[in-house]
């Protein structure tokens, strides 16, 4: 079985609605949104929800106000600006409290509080589901807002379409990758067997393309390079394609510049369902010369 | 003096014109005369410095605190690797430290009964500051590969210079990172577009940025005849600050890295619009 | 000789785990009696970082000389290694019982580098 893993480096590339047609374009494959941030996939695929589980990471401090003596430890101890003071509503005491949004979940203040008045219980960061599309099993996921660790929950998703796939006999499984270098596309892309990059001809998207290189090279993942929107800069096209070469990606392919993406989009449709059949037919292309890179 | 208002451009889906909104607007305070300082809080993909094309006059590294156990004095109690949240130490014959799984909450440090942990900076990426003309700027730039950006984002904020404007160039999405941006912003710009993705990642984001309490408007960009953003913005009590047409110039000036001011003049008024509208707001 | 192998649930004769770091149970066997006896590992399975380092801190708290599985990360190698503990290679699945005699045996090759992926970071 292989797995195949779409990313852009740059957000608002097209990454998702490349994918959606891929979705659209190969026979046997489960498919993961691996974008749980702002996963997206779901509007073009109309998952039919199968399964929904918790998403549980790391712990969270919860001060109790009415145990707390005010000392401030805990907030002097705190390095990620989470703890401030507070005012306790019953009596207008001068308490402490701790910021959901910034706890690092680290323990410290729970550990060092003299009346141990923190507690530490486990934190649900979102959900995630099993679905079934028009084109086989989607496995995507909520990540809840301002929520942490969504490297983990990008691993857990592509876990369970690989799991699914087995379960399935699926060869392959599709993966929408988040944008970035962080953390999340580390867990996207680690033992996959290809990535595709799809970036696009302007000065950022050449930038972050070669950030993104930089990282697919670090773990040795065949990487491919798709322009998407070529037409609105032909030159840096090329030179997109140079670089890509230079650092040992195969471009394989471009997509033009063409509102049709949009009303695709509206219409809750991939492009090579909703036409026109001139931009489908370059989506094609890329796609199977993206697969004939990985499984020769 | 009084302390100038700190702005926040966030977007929950990426490429909807974010660092275009904010470094024009650092643009339209230079024309005004307005001190602005550009702080590039997106460290996994800062690209304001593309437009801005700044002089970078100081880089400086940023690390977190690891744990270094002094073997002479360890004991092996095992307490650090006991308190570590993160699994970053491992109680074997004698504690083993992964630096690159450490937060840098000091939890070892602190529990060690015998003082055998000391902290070192592990470099996790490099803060620039520098000018662009007039324009103060700062960005942050993380090591590629490096999974921790809010600790880097503190970074960045800590050069803020209170008597200019500042505006915050956010990461994209909803998670932590945009979270360590937003905080202490006095108003945030979304810049979102008319498309599904572009009100679904919308909604998340204001789903996040609303229970930090600060002030949100939206920016429409590549505007056209689909108006389910505005409604969206209608029913959630959202001011729409602009709406930014669709111009295929537009998308081709900043293929080539130019500000649209220079390239369209036309387009000028929009950003200044924009600005009063943001400004009577702080 | 005390011996962990990584299996996919709680005895000899159930399918070995390949992965180390989140093998679903360690069975801790004992290659002179013969005596084995499951381990959950389920909190390290779902741990948010780090479970091979996790992984490995058990086995060593096991007192395990060895250890028997199909991949091993370069942050559970580390740890293994520093704990002294050998590991030993199995190619493809098979039942525990068999892995077993196969280490017995010597068949199993020892395992010098890391093999497997990291998770993230």
């Amino acid at each position: 079985m292989k797995e195949l893993v779409v990313i852009s480096g740059k957000g608002g590339t097209g990454k998702t609605s490349l994918t959606a047609s891929f979705a659209a374009l190969a026979p046997n494959a489960a498919f993961a949104d691996g974008d749980v941030d702002a996963a997206d996939l779901h509007l073009l695929l109309a998952p039919a929800v199968r399964r929904r589980e918790e998403f549980r990471s790391g712990h969270a401090a919860v001060l109790r106000a009415d145990d707390c003596v005010g000392c401030g430890r805990c907030a002097a101890l705190c390095r990620f600006e989470a703890i401030a003071p507070a005012t306790r509503p019953g009596d207008g005491a001068r308490v402490f409290a701790v910021d959901p949004g910034a706890c690092e979940g680290c323990g410290v203040c729970v550990w060092n509080c003299p009346v141990r008045a923190i507690d530490f219980p486990e934190r649900v960061c979102g959900e995630w589901f099993v679905s079934a599309t028009r084109f086989g099993s989607l496995v995507h996921a909520r990540l809840h807002p301002g929520a942490e660790n969504s490297g983990k929950l990008v691993s857990l998703v592509r876990e369970q379409a690989r799991e699914i796939a087995k379960q399935e006999r699926r060869d392959l499984v599709i993966v929408d990758g988040p944008p970035g270098t962080g953390c999340p596309v580390i867990a996207a892309l680690t033992g996959a067997s290809g990535v595709l990059v799809v970036t696009e001809p302007t000065v950022s998207g050449a930038h972050d393309l070669a950030r993104v290189l930089e990282l697919t090279g670090h773990f040795k993942i065949p990487t491919a390079v798709c322009i998407n929107k070529w037409d609105l800069n032909p030159e840096q096209a090329d030179g997109i394609e140079a670089a890509a070469r230079a650092a040992g990606a195969t471009p394989v392919g471009r997509v033009r510049y063409d509102k049709a993406a949009t009303r695709a989009q509206r219409l809750g449709q991939t492009v090579v369902e909703a036409g026109p059949d001139s931009l489908a037919d370059e989506i094609r292309a890329v796609w199977k010369n993206w697969i004939g890179t990985v499984a020769p | 003096m009084a302390r100038s208002p700190a702005i926040a451009i966030a977007s929950g889906k990426g490429g909807t014109g974010k660092t275009t909104v904010a470094v024009h607007l650092a643009a339209t305070l230079l024309f005004r005369k307005q001190a602005v300082q550009y702080l590039d809080c997106d460290v996994e993909e800062p690209n304001g410095h593309l437009f801005l094309k700044p002089t970078i006059e100081s880089s400086a590294s940023v690390g977190i605190p690891v744990p270094v156990v002094d073997a002479a004095r360890c004991i092996a109690c095992g307490k650090c690797a006991e308190v570590c949240e993160f699994n970053a130490i491992a109680m074997l014959k004698k504690p083993l430290v992964f630096p690159e799984l450490c937060h840098g909450c000091g939890a070892c440090a602190l529990v060690c009964p015998v003082g055998a942990i000391r902290e070192t900076p592990r470099a996790i990426g490099v803060v620039e500051t520098g000018r662009a003309g007039s324009i103060r700027f700062a960005q942050g730039r993380l090591n590629v590969g490096e999974p921790l950006a809010p600790p880097l984002i503190r970074a960045v904020k800590t050069r803020r210079e209170p008597a200019a404007v500042a505006l915050y160039d956010s990461p994209p999405g909803t998670s932590c990172p945009v979270v360590a941006t937003v905080r202490g912003a006095d108003f945030v710009v979304l810049v979102t577009e008319p498309t599904p993705f572009g009100l679904h990642d919308l909604a998340l984001a204001v789903a996040t940025l609303r229970p930090m309490g600060r002030p949100l408007g939206v920016v429409v960009n590549r505007a056209d005849d689909d108006r389910r953003v505005q409604d969206y913005c209608q029913a959630e009590n959202l001011p729409v600050l602009a709406e930014l047409p669709d111009d295929r110039r537009v998308a081709e000036t900043y293929a080539r890295g130019e500000l649209i001011f220079d390239r369209l003049p036309d387009w000028r008024g929009r950003f200044e619009t924009l600005w009063a509208r943001i400004e009577e707001r702080t | 000789m005390k011996v962990v192998l990584t299996s996919s649930a709680k005895t000899l004769a159930d399918p070995i785990d390949m992965h180390f770091g989140r093998a679903k149970v360690f069975i801790l066997a004992d290659t002179e009696t013969g005596r084995a006896v499951a381990h959950d590992n389920a909190q390290n399975l779902h741990a948010a970082q780090g479970a091979g380092i996790q992984s490995a801190e058990t086995v060593a708290r096991l007192g395990a000389e060895a250890v028997v599985t199909g991949s091993v990360g370069p942050k559970a190698y580390k740890a293994l290694q520093a704990a002294g503990i050998r590991i030993a290679l199995i190619e493809a699945v098979c039942p525990g019982t068999e892995a077993l005699r196969r280490f017995k045996d010597g068949e199993l090759p020892v395992l010098d580098q890391p093999n497997g992926e990291s998770h993230w970071v």
